[in-house]
């Protein structure tokens, strides 16, 4: 390892953390008490480019962060965390859990014109979120209708009893409404309004120039009194993160989203008080590193061997160097922002100890012959400098306790199939991402009976009753106590049993100009409307 | 015109060409591990298996590979290139959207490199082996050493965020809308550094194959004679040698179209411009074969053209090619 680099990184995480201690805390305090500014254009940098805009459709922050502004969901997350409702009022679930209604706003209109009711929801669950939308399709599996007994009121009933919890956590990301005359006929995937989104927004879709730019201007009929305050908004499409950073420099751009920039680069930035870096306003996109086993590998299914493997990697000497003030140690797959089903850290885990992962192989009976016991295959998933850099950590750790390890890139297609689909994989690292709630996108994980090919599901040719019982209970639980008791178990059992290893905990960066107010006010603020945005002259 | 039937025999040969090119790179693609609704599930963080069949019916990814090549080449006959799955439009509107800024940018780095290559390349030769020599020799073996990305990126370190001259990427001006002259000035200053960055690379190995060539030829036996007719310097060398001397050159920039196309990946990602290059690498990504396969078709086209410039060129330069055939 190159100790120079080494020496470095710890010096700049160190730097860094002070630097955005006092960002964060001092522009907040010393403009607290500001008027805010009405005008101007917000420059966003949009990293990559996704094939259409509505986030009815694709649940994906590359689609929210430009959809959201445009159109709007039936709840959202307040400042702590909690569902706070957008073009829902108010909600209520009878004691079954197999009915919940929500009580629609009043008096909205769709960009073009046409008021808002019941009847848009009710055609956007049945025809979108049920039928189309990744995440949602899962979520509203067991809803068999939605009743408009009037414009202002659209019920939920369901097969099987719906934790209401649940449902409003979430819903801020699966939960945007369409416009139903705009869907009704022809194929909704194909709908052009995808690419010229049309909604109830605090923004107005005006142009997409592919490869170039996106533009959305004020709503002037918006709901919210006096917002939005922002004239408009551009993303501008780079897909190089080292000219991201000159533009932010340049103040060609005002907001990079999402960790969009190296993290040299947002380490840099963090220094300079014309910007404000922080994990803030990002905490409802929490997400783990993994290391995936497959269990079809004899050395993999012996569970000694996946302990010894994490027993051999030094996670916060990893994160130290390379990651900095961006990571955290993680327990597991529930991570620490995650308030209401956090388990704390007293599930079983695996601290760095060579000398014990050494005697766990040996005790497996895999002995080193001439160093080597066995090799594995490695394939790390494309999508961050971070995993990159975890698995050649991986690597060098495992081949001082006699683990060959082959690491074999491919970019995010070529990932997904080569790890969900053919299982042409040993060991295999990328992201877990937390959705607010375990049942979301998180117990599919280890959940046995996924179907081959499903990503980012359970594909290690594990399966263990117990656990799965536990999932499916806590799945239906209407009781949020019982609930998280539930999640509290499953969390020691995966982290009993390792199928997957979720050691490091992370959150999304923001690099975001010092002129901008009432930003990162949210858990998914990458992500919400900007209704209350402004800048400081 | 003899030379026009052998350019001609020529461009017809390369039609076969053009058809295993793009056999090839269908069958290439098929071995890269996942398809297009893999790389939109990686894309959208996920999905159910059900979405995902629902999304391979509607790219038409249910049928054979060979159904799949045999309609992708039916259409091509009938100069349909197909639908883009990334973009949800034909592929012939996408390309056309993306050709202006590669060939401006291709077109002006051309010319760049091309006329400074030339008069550096000259000064060096009359001068060779004493300080301009040197110099430009050097010089030019920096340019060739500079990986372009970094050219680029320390061209709007400098000129974008210290300086502020000029603009640090984008085709275009989106905040104001502009018309006329003022739309022409624009763009030109956007691509004053995307054009020197790729720009440079080529200026070095015009240079030298310059220089070479003006060495070889300054030997011959026909520019003695002109010499020993008394005709001066300048007239030698604008008349006799550098004609000859441009042979090489004009050679050179006939393969080279074909590799600027490719070299601006980086140089339009770098400067975020919406060419052709970077469609390419997201049509790849993305797996989206039809606009990749489009994208090689057009390429290959202009290639072939530019090729059959040259061919004329050359006639131009040296009757002797036109005569002997």
């Amino acid at each position: 390892m190159d100790l120079s680099r080494l020496e470095i990184n710890r010096r700049t995480a160190l730097l860094t953390s002070a630097a955005i201690a006092a960002n964060v805390i001092n522009p907040m305090r010393a403009f607290a008490q500001e008027t805010p500014r009405k005008g101007g254009v917000f420059n966003v940098h949009y990293g990559a480019e996704q094939r259409q805009l509505n986030p009815s459709i694709q649940a994906s922050t590359g689609v929210y962060i430009i959809g959201g502004k445009i159109q709007e969901n039936l709840v959202d997350l307040d400042a702590s965390g909690q569902p706070v409702g957008v073009l829902a009022e108010s909600w209520e679930a009878t004691p079954d859990g197999k009915t919940v209604t929500f009580k629609l706003r009043k008096g909205i209109t769709w960009h073009d014109g046409k008021p808002f009711t019941s009847e848009d929801v009710a055609f956007t669950a049945m025809n979108m979120w049920k039928k189309i939308l990744n995440y949602g399709s899962t979520l509203q599996l067991f809803l068999t209708s939605v009743d408009t007994p009037d414009p202002q009121t659209a019920i939920f009933r369901y097969e099987r009893p719906m934790p209401l919890n649940l449902l409003l956590r979430a819903l801020p990301d699966l939960g945007y409404v369409s416009a139903k005359h705009l869907y009704e006929s022809g194929d909704i995937r194909q709908n052009p309004t995808n690419l010229a989104p049309v909604g109830t927004g605090p923004f107005k879709f005006v142009k997409y120039e592919r490869g170039q730019y996106i533009i959305a201007d004020r709503n002037p009929d918006y709901w919210r009194p006096n917002a939005p305050y922002l004239d408009r908004i551009v993303w501008k499409v780079i897909t190089d993160r080292a000219a991201a950073a000159a533009q932010m420099e340049a103040g060609e751009l005002h907001y990079s989203p999402f960790s969009g920039l190296t993290i040299s680069d947002m380490a840099r930035l963090g220094k300079d008080k014309r910007f404000v870096v922080s994990t803030k306003g990002n905490e409802g996109n929490a997400r783990t590193n993994t290391i995936e086993f497959n269990f079809r590998r004899k050395e993999l299914a012996d569970i000694r061997v996946r302990r010894a493997i994490a027993h051999a990697i030094n996670v916060p000497f990893f994160i130290d160097n390379f990651l900095g003030d961006f990571a955290k140690l993680g327990t597991g797959p529930i991570p620490s922002t995650s308030t209401d089903f956090y388990p704390g850290p007293n599930t079983p885990q695996y601290p760095y100890d060579k000398a014990k992962a050494i005697a766990q192989l040996d005790e497996a009976g895999f002995k080193a012959s001439g160093g080597n016991r066995f090799s594995l295959k490695l394939l790390p998933a494309p999508w961050g400098e971070d995993i990159s850099l975890w698995s050649t950590f991986i690597q060098q750790s495992l081949s001082e306790v006699g683990i060959q390890v082959d690491i074999v890139r491919n970019d995010g297609g070529g990932f997904l199939k080569q790890v969900y689909d053919d299982h042409a994989f040993d060991l295999a690292t990328g992201w877990h991402q937390y959705r607010n709630d375990p049942a979301v996108s998180t117990t599919v994980w280890y959940r046995s009976g996924q179907p081959k090919g499903a990503p980012w599901t359970n594909q290690w040719g594990w399966e263990d009753k117990t656990v799965d019982k536990t999932i499916d209970d806590a799945a239906t639980e209407v009781d949020p106590a019982k609930r998280k008791a539930l999640y509290a178990d499953f969390v020691k059992e995966v982290n009993t049993e390792l199928p997957v290893w979720m050691p490091i905990e992370q959150i999304f960066v923001t690099v975001i100009t010092a002129k901008a107010r009432n930003h990162s006010n949210t858990p998914r603020w990458g992500s919400a409307s900007w209704h209350d945005l402004w800048l400081s002259a | 015109m003899r030379i026009l039937s052998l350019a001609g025999r020529r461009l017809a040969a390369s039609i076969p060409t053009l058809f295993l090119i793009l056999i090839g790179v269908f069958l290439l693609l098929q071995l890269a591990p996942g398809d297009t609704v893999d790389a939109l599930m990686a894309q959208m963080g996920g999905g159910d298996a059900a979405t995902a069949e629902a999304l391979r019916k509607f790219y038409g990814l249910d049928l054979s590979v060979p159904a799949q090549l045999g309609n992708y080449l039916w259409h091509l006959v009938r100069l349909d290139l197909g639908f883009s799955s990334i973009y949800g439009k034909p592929v012939a509107n996408v390309i056309l959207e993306r050709l202006p800024p590669t060939i401006l940018l291709m077109t002006a780095s051309l010319s760049f490199a091309f006329f400074f290559g030339l008069v550096f390349g000259v000064i060096a030769a009359r001068g060779v082996n004493r300080w301009p020599d040197t110099m430009i020799s050097t010089l030019g073996l920096i340019f060739y050493a500079t990986p372009s990305f970094w050219f680029g990126l320390m061209a709007i370190v400098v000129f974008s965020v210290y300086l502020q001259w000029l603009p640090p990427g984008g085709f275009e001006d989106i905040g104001t809308v502009q018309t006329g002259i003022w739309r022409v000035l624009d763009i030109a200053a956007h691509l004053v550094l995307p054009t020197l960055t790729l720009g440079l690379i080529f200026l070095a190995i015009y240079l030298r194959i310059m220089r070479a060539s003006m060495l070889e030829v300054l030997n011959l036996d026909f520019v003695r004679t002109a010499r020993a007719k008394g005709l001066d310097e300048t007239h030698v060398i604008t008349r006799h040698v550098l004609r000859n001397a441009l042979l090489p050159m004009v050679t050179l920039i006939g393969l080279q179209a074909g590799t600027m196309l490719g070299g601006s990946v980086v140089v339009e990602s770098v400067f975020s411009l919406p060419g052709l290059g970077r469609l390419a690498y997201e049509s790849v990504v993305q797996r989206d074969l039809n606009t990749l396969l489009g994208i090689v078709f057009v390429s290959a086209l202009l290639v072939i053209s530019v090729n059959f410039v040259v061919d004329l060129l050359y006639a131009r330069l040296d009757p002797r090619i036109a005569a002997e055939g």
